[in-house]
């Protein structure tokens, strides 16, 4: 067990909830743009973005262990799995009667 | 690693006998938390993901149900949130650093901030009860397609209008295959965006439910900072309530896209 505890400095708090204020600021501002089907594309891509900060600063997962890095990716990994997946069978069932 | 058997050593009050030391500890209550935390990330996926589906099968109607809701509430509440995730952050490094008086003024910001996002939530979901958006017959006057419930503005939040108004838009762009639909037609649809609103009540509502049982774990946070219970060696219950705190956090970040922006600009279909 590696003696961890490099742990964030305000200053890095202080980077990270201004670069999430920001990335909110533009998919906000974003969604009102036409984008085509780029929009749910872009305002997801940003919200992956903000969710992986939250879970590396904030959440200290950049600082901990490798066992806690592996279960926190192996639960979003699980989470892609069902998503994308499920989603796959729901999209092209209606190419069969195109 | 496993150090001399002798009974003698001093050790911090908060260590439990089965662990060799605090950083062991420490990292088995930080295992524990996160896969506590997989089981949340479990029951809001399938939530997440029966939302995606069927916003594949009824695309227009969670399209209008989509623009009912209040971007700019959202916005703001998104902020809020992000700040007392901020605040909580701040919160557990002071209990790091063993600042009493800074650890309490922190959890108190937190739940300052809790607290908003609930009573923005509790306006938004005024709101949808004043536009006759509950799902189902039960609560107000029940789900109407064609407006509010409200005698002032009957107009307000009319679903079925909005589903036509769309239709003729899009034809207007140029989409020459798009039928603009008929009374009939338009209320049908928007009848089927009672299913985004029952998502949209089970999603936040769950989200919110989890916000208040954080901030009964503020709380109690609150009331072992104060008795200076956390410092360097021991802060893992404050670690592990700021894991909780920002979980419901990234949750939000996700229903934010999802139920407000992703239909605000989608011209055809």
């Amino acid at each position: 067990m590696s003696e961890e505890h490099a742990h964030p400095t305000v200053g890095l708090y202080l980077v990270i909830i201004v670069t999430l204020m920001a990335l909110t600021c533009a998919t906000w501002a974003i969604a009102f743009v036409d984008l085509g089907i780029w929009n749910p594309v872009v305002a997801l891509t940003i919200a992956v973005i903000k969710a992986v900060l939250v879970i590396l600063f904030f959440m200290h997962v950049r600082y901990s262990s490798k066992l806690t890095k592996v279960t926190v990716a192996a639960g979003f990994f699980w989470l892609l799995i069902l998503i994308t997946l499920s989603l796959l069978d729901y999209i092209s069932r209606s190419w069969a009667l195109a | 690693m496993s150090t001399s058997q002798s009974t003698t050593t001093e050790h911090h009050p908060a260590l439990v006998h089965q662990f060799d030391d605090m950083a062991q500890q420490r990292e088995a209550s930080t295992f524990g938390m996160w896969v506590f935390l997989l089981t949340e990330i479990m029951m809001f996926g399938a939530m997440f993901a029966a939302y995606l589906i069927y916003r594949i099968m009824y695309y227009p109607a969670f399209v209008a149900g989509s623009t009912s809701i209040s971007v700019a509430w959202g916005f703001t509440n998104t902020l809020v949130l992000l700040g007392s995730s901020f605040t909580m952050a701040m919160a557990v490094w002071s209990a790091q650093k063993g600042i009493r008086k800074q650890q309490m003024v922190w959890l108190v910001l937190t739940m300052i901030l809790g607290s908003v996002f609930l009573g923005v939530k509790a306006k938004e979901y005024y709101d949808k009860y004043d536009e006759c958006h509950i799902p189902g017959h039960f609560i107000g006057k029940g789900f109407n397609a064609w407006g509010g419930c409200e005698v002032n503005n009957p107009k307000l939040g009319n679903i079925a209008e909005e589903i036509q108004a769309r239709a003729r838009n899009a034809q207007a762009k140029g989409y020459k295959d798009v039928v603009v639909p008929s009374d009939v037609a338009a209320e049908q649809t928007a009848r089927q965006a009672e299913i985004f609103f029952s998502f949209y009540f089970a999603l936040t509502g769950l989200h919110a439910f989890h916000m208040c049982i954080g901030l009964g774990l503020l709380t109690w946070l609150l009331i072992r900072a104060a008795h200076g219970q956390f410092g360097p060696q021991y802060y893992t219950p404050m670690e592990l309530g700021g894991l909780y705190w920002h979980f419901v956090d990234i949750v939000w970040i996700f229903l934010f896209p999802l139920l407000y922006l992703i239909s605000r600009h989608s011209g055809a279909h």
